[in-house]
């Protein structure tokens, strides 16, 4: 996972609440089995459907902040959807809330789903709108956005923060846990199901 | 630290106050690791894999040289892009590659595989109850959001991102933070023709799509104790259409039969051991929940969604409401109604009755009962779906599949299927369609596709009639008499002497 200290970039708004993962990436595409390439079918109904959607807008290409409505990325938990954000040149994504699952998922890309009260984000869209050259400063270390005549500091999931801050591995830092993992292992092999590990019967039993 | 019994203890871990929740019983005994500001590391008894959320996680494993940990807790079917008629041979070659994937994965992990053509394979959330592998008390997770229909027999069940599949894969564990304790508490006996559907699509016009967000909702009452053991799988599998990770019921004598016997269940004196176990993890009387909501079952109507997202909904007798905001407003136009349309006067080309919510058997039955001797409109295009090879197969033990065919249903393989269109089950542009699905998002069931969500008889009505119908104004009509047109009926409301409600509210 790319690390992720201090981003600057341009914003795109998408002003739309309840943006699900069907229209980040809709399901045609989730028949891939790559994890790269999904970017250029990010939005994919809505941008067939409307040539003038909003990123395709010139002013916007380029842009790496998507602002957006409230539930962001709600429904399906497929990560194809950061992925496509990911694809598509976008590191952060800021809305006033977002979806559990989606906003889990991005810190696993390398994406900062970042959470701002209602009005600041009114104001980014408004900016973003109106003056879309302006550079907008994420520092994720100082937990601090900010863009000439803007600043606001932001809560982020410390856990979330280090993962990003540094491009961890989660799994590598995980395994360094080996030994925790193999004593729960112990433990609950006698106390689960009596002296049976609860899915040991399945081998034998299908194959 | 090994954390199992009765309370974790750990250095800089913070106990949490007695008494507890059924969701904090079961994390409690999950926690591998806890250390300050830190999520706990907690462990996963089940992982259930499928084709479209699993291959990056294995491709990531084998670039890592890592391997899997423990297959044998891990259980794989296909089911989220096959066709449902013909087969593997009618896939196209992109579906295919998914498929084999999947297949070359098992066997390099050595993971047991329920692929097509098994009379095991199915809807992984349809097949984990049905091999009696969802237990009350295990962490349950799958690359699908709708793994909360495990928590229907009081397992801790929740969807994960695809790097998660990999962790767990990897690690057999996930870091997570431990979510709010909400308690959604149902009263009040459900109406003959309103079924579990209606009741959490009740819930859910209710309270909003974002309620449950941060949550472990554990569903709870009098009403949820009536329902049987499918009803509350449909309930809890739509936990995450109210942005609830979790939705779960208190295991009780229903959830035991239910599993008494099944394959993976246990046996013997392990059972017996393992029913004392459960029987402990229902939340403590005194257990403080962070939120408690109530809905009067009593009061509800079959449900109908009018918008593009679960919320959007309201009882068959009402009316396309005036549209409050702009999400209403594009909702409305995507739908291409007109507020104050009356729901029933809405016209229908298609028909789906399938997916992991309604397609287990207890749903074909109360939707065959609806279609006995009736004749699907001449406009409508309708199939059926079982959820897996199993339920089909009992279903055509009981002569359901003619009941449906007779009718001019389409009977299909077991899969997801139009619930998401990832296979060639689409709607067209424009087709409208009632489905009892669970996700009405734009272009779900196929692109420019228009969707309203039902229940199974429900949507059956909706197939005979040709529009969306109270199923209770159909009910009434003698066996094998043709439905008649909408006008004119739907005033006096007969008392209905077919099933609906009976079924599914238990
Ligand atoms: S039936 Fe639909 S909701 Fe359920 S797992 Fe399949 S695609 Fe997902």
């Amino acid at each position: 996972m790319k690390a992720l200290r201090v981003h600057q970039g341009r914003m795109a708004p998408l002003d739309r609440d309840n943006v699900d993962t069907d229209q980040i990436i809709p399901k045609q595409f989730l028949r891939r089995v790559e994890r790269s390439g999904f970017g250029p079918f990010l939005f994919y109904d809505w941008r067939r459907e409307d040539p003038d959607f909003v990123l395709d807008r010139p002013q916007y290409r380029g842009a790496s902040v998507l602002v957006a409505g409230v539930n962001f990325g709600c429904g399906s938990s497929r990560e194809h959807a950061p992925w496509a954000i990911e694809d598509a040149g976008f590191r952060v994504v800021i809305a006033p809330s977002f979806a559990d699952i989606f906003r889990s998922n991005c810190g696993k890309v390398g994406i900062l789903a970042l959470a701002l009260p209602e009005g600041r984000v009114r104001q980014l869209m408004e900016v973003a709108s109106e003056a879309p050259d302006t550079e907008l400063t994420v520092d994720l270390e100082k937990q601090l956005v900010s863009a000439p005549g803007f600043e606001c500091g932001f809560e982020v999931d410390p856990f979330t923060r280090e993962c990003l801050l540094n491009g961890w591995d989660e799994v590598a830092l995980t395994l360094r846990h080996q030994d925790a993992i193999a004593a729960y292992e112990e433990g609950r092999s006698s106390v689960q199901n009596g002296s049976t590990p609860p899915g040991s019967r399945l081998q034998s039993q299908h194959s | 630290m090994v954390q199992l019994q009765p309370v974790p203890v750990t250095a800089g871990y913070i106990r949490p106050p007695m008494p507890r929740t059924l969701a904090g019983k079961i994390w409690d005994q999950h926690v591998v690791r806890s250390a300050p500001g830190e999520p706990d590391l907690l462990y996963i008894d089940l992982h259930l894999v499928h084709e479209v959320t699993s291959p990056q996680a294995f491709e990531s494993l084998r670039l890592n040289g890592r391997r899997v940990r423990r297959p044998d807790l891990t259980v794989a079917t296909v089911d989220h892009n096959n066709p449902t008629l013909g087969g593997y041979e009618a896939a196209d070659e992109i579906s295919r590659k998914q498929m084999d994937a999947l297949r070359d994965n098992c066997e390099w992990a050595g993971i047991k595989l329920y692929g097509l053509g098994s009379r095991r394979q199915g809807i992984v959330h349809v097949i984990g109850p049905e091999l009696g592998l969802t237990h009350p008390g295990k962490t349950i997770v799958c690359g699908d959001s709708h793994t909360s229909t495990h928590g229907a027999f009081g397992a801790l069940a929740f969807g994960i991102g695809s790097s998660e599949v990999e962790h767990v894969l990897a690690t057999q564990c996930l870091w997570q933070r431990r979510p709010r304790d909400l308690a959604v508490e149902v009263d009040g006996e459900l109406p003959i023709g309103v079924t579990a559907k209606d009741l959490v699509l009740g819930l859910i016009a209710q309270v909003g799509i974002a309620a449950g967000s941060g949550s472990a909702v554990e569903y709870r009452g009098s009403t949820i104790r009536g329902l049987s053991m499918e009803g509350r799988m449909t309930v809890c599998n739509m936990s995450i259409e109210w942005g609830a990770r979790v939705g779960m019921v208190g295991p009780d004598d229903k959830t035991f039969a239910f599993l008494e016997g099944r394959p993976n269940a246990p046996q013997g004196a392990e059972w017996e051991a393992a029913l004392d176990r459960w029987r402990a993890l229902a939340s403590d009387p005194d257990a403080a929940f962070d939120e408690v909501l109530r809905l009067d079952a009593s009061a509800l109507e079959p449900f109908v969604t009018w918008g593009t997202n679960p919320g959007q909904a309201a009882p068959i007798s009402g009316r396309v409401p005036e549209p409050g905001d702009e999400t209403a407003e594009r909702a409305l136009r995507y739908m291409d109604l007109r507020p104050g349309t009356a729901l029933q006067d809405i016209p229908l080309d298609r028909v789906f009755i399938g997916s992991c919510t309604n397609a287990r058997l207890e749903d074909l039955r109360v939707a065959a009962a609806v279609v006995r001797g009736r004749r699907v409109h001449p406009r409508v295009r309708a199939m059926v779906v079982p959820g897996s090879a199993t339920v089909k197969l009992a279903a055509e033990a009981e002569g359901l599949d003619r009941v449906f065919t007779e009718a001019g249903f389409e009977w299909r393989d077991a899969g997801c299927s139009m619930c998401l269109g990832m296979n060639n089950d689409v709607l067209a542009p424009g087709e409208r369609c009632a489905s009892t699905s669970n996700r009405n998002f734009e272009g779900r069931q196929g692109s420019g596709g228009r969707t309203h969500l039902v229940s199974p008889p429900m949507a059956a009505a909706a197939a005979l009639a040709g529009h969306l119908v109270d199923v209770r104004d159909l009910t009434h009509l003698p066996p094998g008499e043709v439905v008649p047109e909408r006008r004119g009926w739907g005033s006096g409301r007969p008392t209905p002497t077919l099933p609906g409600g009976e079924g599914v509210s238990g």
